[in-house]
């Protein structure tokens, strides 16, 4: 089985026995904020998937991510005062590797600009449905 | 085996395009779809092959209600925007390898109605996007980033900045749109001026998008009939041979976040392809007719495609280019941004009109090769090359 797919060999797949999204969700309650690593080809990767996009592999572990990041692009979306004004969007690339999608808090929507270091922390939603919880981004 | 010229559009079909049609999806679709088989002198048994929408209606369901009782291929394309176009490379797969004769392609949809639903009213059907729900409802909806326009707007940022891409880039194309709305009865902007200062002055929606930017909300339906070239012969108007066509997907395509890439899009894939199979080069082209949801996304694609290199949209663009009596006119109906939404397929009806010549006002003088693309699902890209 020497050419077998990386990860694939019958002891190796063995696949979580919840979601990824649950694992992922169940540490941010926890205020880790966590990534997967790949065991096989040592990429990390987001969101969180079953296999690895880089080689497929389902050898994944979770490790809690360093937080820091650098700002890739940004957009402003324009909405009324009534439906919650205007916010920035982000995409952030992690030092880890993997590129994901926030928000920087804590300055005006005009000063985010792309190259900006930033570290992350863990907003709370609270609404009818009870907490959620979500990775932001503050300047570094 | 290449599909090369062995199958043509003989039939194209429309509704009206409108703001609030009171119609359901299927029944405009019906419509449209009746027309483009009658455009193609053909009786609704004549068609053996359907691809609808993912989603609003089924093969099974247009089958029933036109009388195709031989219903020998249906087949469902999910890609979004990009579903009616990547249709026709998979209309001329099975028939070119004999699994059927002539396919009908259609789309309808209340783009308008949908998004503003009255009190009361029944919910109509949805479109199928599943493709996409993991990463938006986990990943992008907590950050207030649920529709398109946000979604491509970190792109186009990202590109300004990197490219320093000059605003008039992307007004140019809102700006030729609208020139060629003015032209056809059937565009919806049809009148309504829009000079490069009114584009400059619209609002921002998501920045860098403006108003003017982003595309029309309407509701309506087109269609198309294609056929073996032999069976195209004797059908009444010119056949318009499918020369070429592929579809490509970006990776990862479920998620525009991590792309390592942003701008190494689905066209990236599939242009090299269709133009071998097509055996032409880009700038062969006589005209364009390209996915425009959005003029960023219109940008994106011509340099994906190679028609200039990355970015130097604007130099492609300026002057002149893509307005009718330039090298490449653009959108010449009007687009989606000026005409109609229809998913895209009003690219292909009026591609069709353009290599018939019964385009009228808007008509390239002798268009003999033309290009349609498809956009969806963040992304996905798909192009067909066709000739008369």
């Amino acid at each position: 089985m020497t050419n077998a797919l990386p990860g694939t060999s019958p002891e190796k797949l063995v696949f979580p026995d919840q979601s990824p999204d649950t694992t992922y969700q169940d540490f941010l309650r926890n205020n880790q904020f966590c990534i997967q690593h790949c065991n096989e080809c040592q990429n990390f990767l987001f969101y969180p998937r079953l296999c690895c996009p880089h080689c497929s592999s389902v050898d994944l572990e979770w490790r809690e991510a360093s937080g820091k990041g650098t700002v890739y692009a940004v957009s402003i979306v324009r909405q009324r005062p009534e439906k919650g004004g205007d916010h920035n969007v982000v995409l952030v690339d992690l030092d880890e590797g993997p590129r994901l999608m926030s928000r920087v808090d804590g300055i005006p929507n005009e000063d985010v600009k792309i190259g900006m270091k930033v570290k992350a922390s863990i907003s709370v939603n609270t609404d009818e449905d009870g907490d959620t919880r979500m990775v932001v981004f503050r300047e570094a | 085996m290449s599909f090369k010229d062995k199958t043509a559009i003989v039939g194209i079909g429309e509704t009206d395009y409108v703001k609030g049609s009171g119609r359901s999806e299927v029944d405009m679709m019906l419509e449209a779809s009746r027309k483009a088989i009658a455009d193609a002198g053909m009786k609704p048994s004549d068609i053996d092959g359907i691809i609808p929408p993912p989603g609003y209606t089924y093969s099974e369901e247009l089958a029933a209600n036109l009388g195709v009782e031989d219903l020998r291929y249906a087949a469902t394309i999910n890609m979004g925007g990009a579903s009616p176009n990547a249709a026709i490379q998979h209309a001329a797969i099975a028939i070119a390898s004999g699994v059927c004769n002539s396919v009908l392609i259609t789309l309808g949809w209340n783009g308008y109605t949908a998004m503003r639903p009255k009190p009361g009213q029944p919910p109509g059907r949805s479109a199928g996007i599943a493709v996409l729900n993991n990463a938006i409802q986990g990943f992008y909806l907590p950050y207030g980033v649920s529709a398109p326009v946000q979604m491509y707007s970190w792109l186009a940022m990202r590109h300004k900045q990197m490219y320093n891409t000059p605003d008039e880039a992307t007004g140019h194309i809102a700006v030729a749109c609208r020139k060629h709305a003015h032209l056809n009865e059937s565009a919806f902007m049809r009148g309504r001026e829009m000079t490069m200062d009114d584009y400059l002055a619209s609002r921002w929606v998501s920045e860098p998008m403006r108003l003017f930017d982003c595309c029309l909300e309407t509701d309506g339906a087109a269609a198309v009939v294609i056929t073996r070239a032999d069976i195209a012969k004797d059908t009444p108007n010119k056949p318009v041979y499918i020369m070429g066509a592929a579809e490509g997907h970006p990776y990862p395509a479920d998620d525009i976040a991590t792309r390592p890439d942003p701008f190494r899009i689905g066209l990236s894939f599939a242009t090299p392809k269709a133009l071998e199979i097509a055996d032409i080069k880009i700038h062969d082209v006589d005209f364009l007719q390209i996915y425009d949801c959005f003029t960023y996304v219109v940008m994106l694609q011509m340099e994906a495609m190679g028609l200039c290199e990355r970015g130097e949209t604007y130099d492609f663009v300026k002057d002149g280019n893509i307005e009718l009596g330039g090298h490449y006119p653009l959108n010449t109906h009007g687009g989606l941004l000026s005409q109609a939404h229809v998913w895209g397929l009003n690219h292909t009806t009026e591609a069709v009109r353009q290599l018939r010549g019964t385009a009228g006002a808007s008509q390239v003088k002798d268009a003999e090769l033309g290009l349609v693309t498809g956009w969806g699902d963040l992304g996905d890209g798909s192009i067909v090359i066709l000739r008369n």
